[in-house]
């Protein structure tokens, strides 16, 4: 029984799901509609399971003196700075928006521009000419690198024009290879869920 | 002007039908565009004789108008005008028109027609499989590689780390991953190597801790589990990233997983896992982010793999038999293809309105 009550509701959601893309009548739409509703609903709802699990394994760390457990303090609290600024000052609030303004972006931005050096140091072990498909790789990412600045365009005008059919060509035609692989995979394991071969995503079998 | 004084005269021709495929909420009105015509204005009543009120107005080369929020059953009449500079012109009264609800969305039939010969053929491998025939799947290197990653870390004495992406478990990717994880927990539960699941999304943290438990049971280890391993860090993308970049450089874990739906943050991710010298096995469907980890990881599930990972690993032969199915789609699409393409080089447009998929 455990298991075979989500599973029930696994296919009887799923076969209504699908069927809901084939049928516009108006109950049909509101049904299916309700549905992601309902999904988002939990998902609110999770929030607070996520708070909780955060303060739970950081008090757990204070309290037991692990490792580094000083930043946990840290991270508790400006959890709750950020919660009591946005619940007595609200979303637009003075304090919750200096915050979010002078804090979380500018360490996002931080976290994301290191993506440069990443790629810098990703793309040097890429092409590196081992095998004949590196060494396709990295004469066709230095003809796109040279044919996206204008420094190609001044070596050869033909250049963009070259790079341009590279990407919508061969990269495109790669892609969307890729792409339709992907969707029929995505049908298979559906398939495999509703009828409930699949559950290990449940945990396993009974 | 000629022209503009002959269209005025002669009136417009305009035609209003019930919205085909719809839940009887919408009536389209198309007309032929003229960009000589300031606008369009288009009008609706409930009476024929009387009460017309402007709906919208439209530039002159707009050619359609879908009036929507109807009532299912109920007659409309409409009058479209064209307006050029003082003087106007209108069509004759359009009606009654009745919109109505249809039951099945006739212009998605071809979309069904393939599922259903989807399903027919991974229900048709499943069949065989169940009667023992053996088939075959070929190799996938990254998962064969899952087995000896876990060994390795196992035999350093280091943490394996599982990254089920960053979306929620409405997402098919993350279902895919929790299969994967349930599989990859098996094998660490068994080894006792410690197994770090940080998530992205409270749902799929909860979802994460109900796999490794229910895997650690299943070879005899619950008292391997500890849910502290599998926590939730922040929803935020880049305050996700850190934290995860945070745990590799604290503990090394000797292998990093990452399987699931990536964006920007794969390359950080897989970047920071090759400083701490970890071997790698990543998998995603987000076709932009396949470079990334194919380029900074020792093993790629590229696409569909993803997918295939846990009938693969689980080698029960009804999964494998699903797989099977699945490479017959694939070679059905490809005629599909092969047939779209004929039928634009050698103009057959039954064929090509065969496959033209409604919004």
């Amino acid at each position: 029984m455990k298991r075979t009550i989500p599973l029930i509701i696994v296919f009887g959601c799923g076969i209504f799901m699908l069927i809901s893309f084939f049928i516009p009548l108006r109950w049909v739409q509101d049904t299916s509609q309700l549905l992601q509703t309902w999904y988002l609903g939990v998902i609110a709802f999770f929030v607070f399971i996520g708070i909780a699990n955060i303060v739970r394994v950081n008090v757990n760390k204070i309290q037991r003196k692990l490792a580094d457990w000083q930043y946990s303090i840290i991270l508790l609290v400006f959890l709750f700075v950020m919660i009591g600024a946005g619940i007595f000052g609200g979303p637009e609030g003075g304090l919750f928006n200096y915050l979010f303004h002078n804090f979380q972006i500018p360490l996002s931005a931080t976290m994301f521009s290191l993506l440069a050096f990443f790629v810098a140091s990703a793309a040097f072990r890429a092409f590196r000419a081992r095998n004949p498909e590196a060494t396709l790789l990295l004469i066709a990412a230095v003809l796109v690198m040279v044919g996206r600045v204008p420094v190609g365009y001044w070596i050869w005008h033909g250049f963009p024009d070259l790079v341009e059919w590279l990407m919508q060509v061969p990269n495109t035609a790669a892609k969307r290879g890729i792409i339709l692989g992907i969707d029929l995979g995505l049908i298979s394991m559906a398939l495999r869920v509703l009828l409930g071969i699949e559950r290990s995503y449940m945990g396993g079998k009974d | 002007m000629l022209l503009i004084l002959i269209l005025m005269a002669q009136g417009i021709n305009v035609e209003a039908f019930d919205t085909p495929n719809d839940d009887g909420s919408s009536i389209t009105i198309r007309w032929i565009p003229d960009t000589q015509y300031e606008f369009f204005q288009i009008l609706r009543s409930l009476d024929p004789d009387e009460g017309f009120e402007p709906l919208a107005q439209l530039p002159g080369d707009y050619a359609e108008f879908i009036d929507r929020g109807l009532q299912s059953g109920q007659q409309y009449y409409y009058l479209v005008k064209a307006v050029q500079k003082e003087q106007e012109t209108s069509s004759e009264i359009i009606g009654p028109v009745l919109p109505k609800a249809q039951i099945f969305d006739a212009g998605r039939a071809n979309i069904l027609v393939t599922i259903i010969i989807l399903f027919a053929a991974i229900l048709f491998y499943i069949a065989i499989a169940r009667r023992g025939e053996k088939l075959y799947i070929r190799k996938i290197p990254a998962l064969t590689a899952m087995e000896e990653a876990i060994g390795r870390a196992t035999e350093m004495g280091k943490p394996v780390l599982y990254v089920p992406g960053i979306m929620d478990i409405d997402d098919p990717q993350t279902i895919a991953s929790m299969s994967i994880l349930s599989k990859v927990a098996e094998k660490t539960a068994e080894y006792g190597t410690p197994l770090y699941v940080p998530t992205s999304k409270a749902m799929a943290m909860t979802m994460a801790q109900q796999v490794v438990k229910e895997a650690a049971m299943k070879v005899g280890r619950p008292d391997w589990f500890n849910a502290d391993n599998i926590r939730y860090l922040t929803d935020d993308q880049f305050g996700y990233v850190s934290a995860v970049d945070g745990i590799m450089m604290r503990e090394k874990p000797a292998t990093n997983f990452y399987l699931g739906t990536f964006y920007a943050e794969s390359l950080i991710l897989a970047e920071t896992g090759h400083a701490t010298g970890a071997i790698q096995v990543a998998g995603t469907a987000m076709p932009d982010q396949l470079p990334f980890f194919v380029a900074a990881c020792d093993f790629t599930l590229l696409g569909e793999e993803l997918y295939a990972a846990s009938a693969y690993l689980s080698q029960e032969p009804v999964q494998l038999g699903s797989l099977k199915g699945q490479d017959l789609g694939k070679l059905l699409i490809i005629l599909i293809i092969i047939i779209g393409v004929a039928s634009r080089v050698f103009g057959l447009p039954f064929l090509y309105n065969l496959l033209n998929v409604q919004q």
